[in-house]
């Protein structure tokens, strides 16, 4: 399979250039813009959802982005197993469209958090990790959100938990998931997951923000090339 | 012709962070007989339709597919019928 990246541009999105530019200029892959209005996935092997403020965040985050026509065939590319990111407003549009379970609201701290945090890797054998090492304790890669505050009930995440689903928790610098380094009050420090096949992802913090070196952080690039290798090889 | 009223709670078991936040501003206003301020939506629209059964689906529809997210809120409504 080639490889080639799809990054689907809502009306309020705002992070589909710095995705396309990480993508494109950085990391020299193949990547298009997908309309919002279109249906066409134009032979994309994977397909992101930046982050942004897709219709306003009115109602509730992602809850219109997710009716518009791009996204079914977003869903049905995923219910076929084909790859999809979703980062931050694209996290939470995936939870409005059921790829992804569980929902987000209000920081606990009612502020919008914009600033570098550190996420300890949970599951290294997925499709978006593969390429993080066990000697990297924690990436450096940061968040900008108003509603980043993952809920799930108990169940869910015990399932979350059993399936391996969890891929990333907030944490200190050396790896330690603590009260402290939670920015947001999600549940178990919860700030990306993967769906139950593995195919589908959603994380809080922008990997897109944290590619090129002159930025001073590039941890972000090791799950553009995990991805990138998953379908290379 | 039918005018809806929408209402929009918060599952009890789910943390509401603008309720807790607003709370604290009653008691630095010095109102503390307050507890358990939750906050909801109230949405209001027309419904062109003049069978109340056709409006209620139409109405259960829009609120359970758009409206609320069924995950963590729960919805009620009312119509009126308008001539």
């Amino acid at each position: 399979m080639s490889l080639k990246f799809g990054v689907v541009v809502f009306p309020g999105s705002n992070c589909d250039h710095d995705a396309y530019y990480s993508l494109r200029k950085v990391l020299n892959y193949d990547v298009e813009f997908l309309w919002h209005k279109d249906t066409d996935l134009k032979q994309s092997s994977v397909i992101l959802l930046p982050g942004g403020f897709s219709y306003g965040d009115y109602l509730r985050t992602g809850s219109v982005a997710r009716f518009s026509p791009i996204m079914n065939s977003v869903i049905s590319f995923a219910n076929k197993g084909g790859i999809v990111i979703g980062i931050c407003n694209g996290f939470q549009i995936l939870l409005e469209a059921g790829l992804l379970p569980g929902v987000m609201i209000r920081n606990n701290s009612l502020k919008f958090a914009c600033k570098d945090v550190y996420l300890k890797t949970e599951n290294r054998e997925t499709i978006f990790s593969a390429e993080i090492s066990e000697a990297t304790k924690a990436l450096k890669i940061p968040i900008a959100h108003g509603e980043g505050n993952y809920f799930a009930d108990i169940e869910l995440l015990k399932e979350l938990e059993a399936n391996r689903q969890i891929l990333f928790r907030y944490s200190d610098k050396d790896g330690n998931v603590n009260d402290e380094n939670n920015p947001n009050g999600s549940q178990l420090n919860i700030a990306g997951i993967v769906n139950k096949n593995g195919n589908v992802m959603g994380m809080m913090p922008h990997p897109e923000r944290a590619c090129d070196p002159t930025l001073g952080r590039t941890d972000g690039q090791l799950i553009f090339k995990s991805i990138a290798n998953y379908i290379l090889n | 012709m039918f005018k809806a009223t929408v209402l929009i709670k918060r599952r009890p078991s789910i943390l509401d962070p603008q309720g807790v936040a607003v709370e604290k501003g009653a008691k630095h206003l010095g109102i503390t007989n307050i507890k358990s301020t939750r906050i909801g939506k109230l949405i209001e629209f027309d419904v062109d339709l003049s069978d109340r059964n056709e409006a209620e689906k139409e109405v259960n529809l829009y609120c359970s597919k758009l409206l609320s997210n069924p995950i963590m809120e729960d919805f009620e409504f009312k119509l009126e019928e308008v001539k």
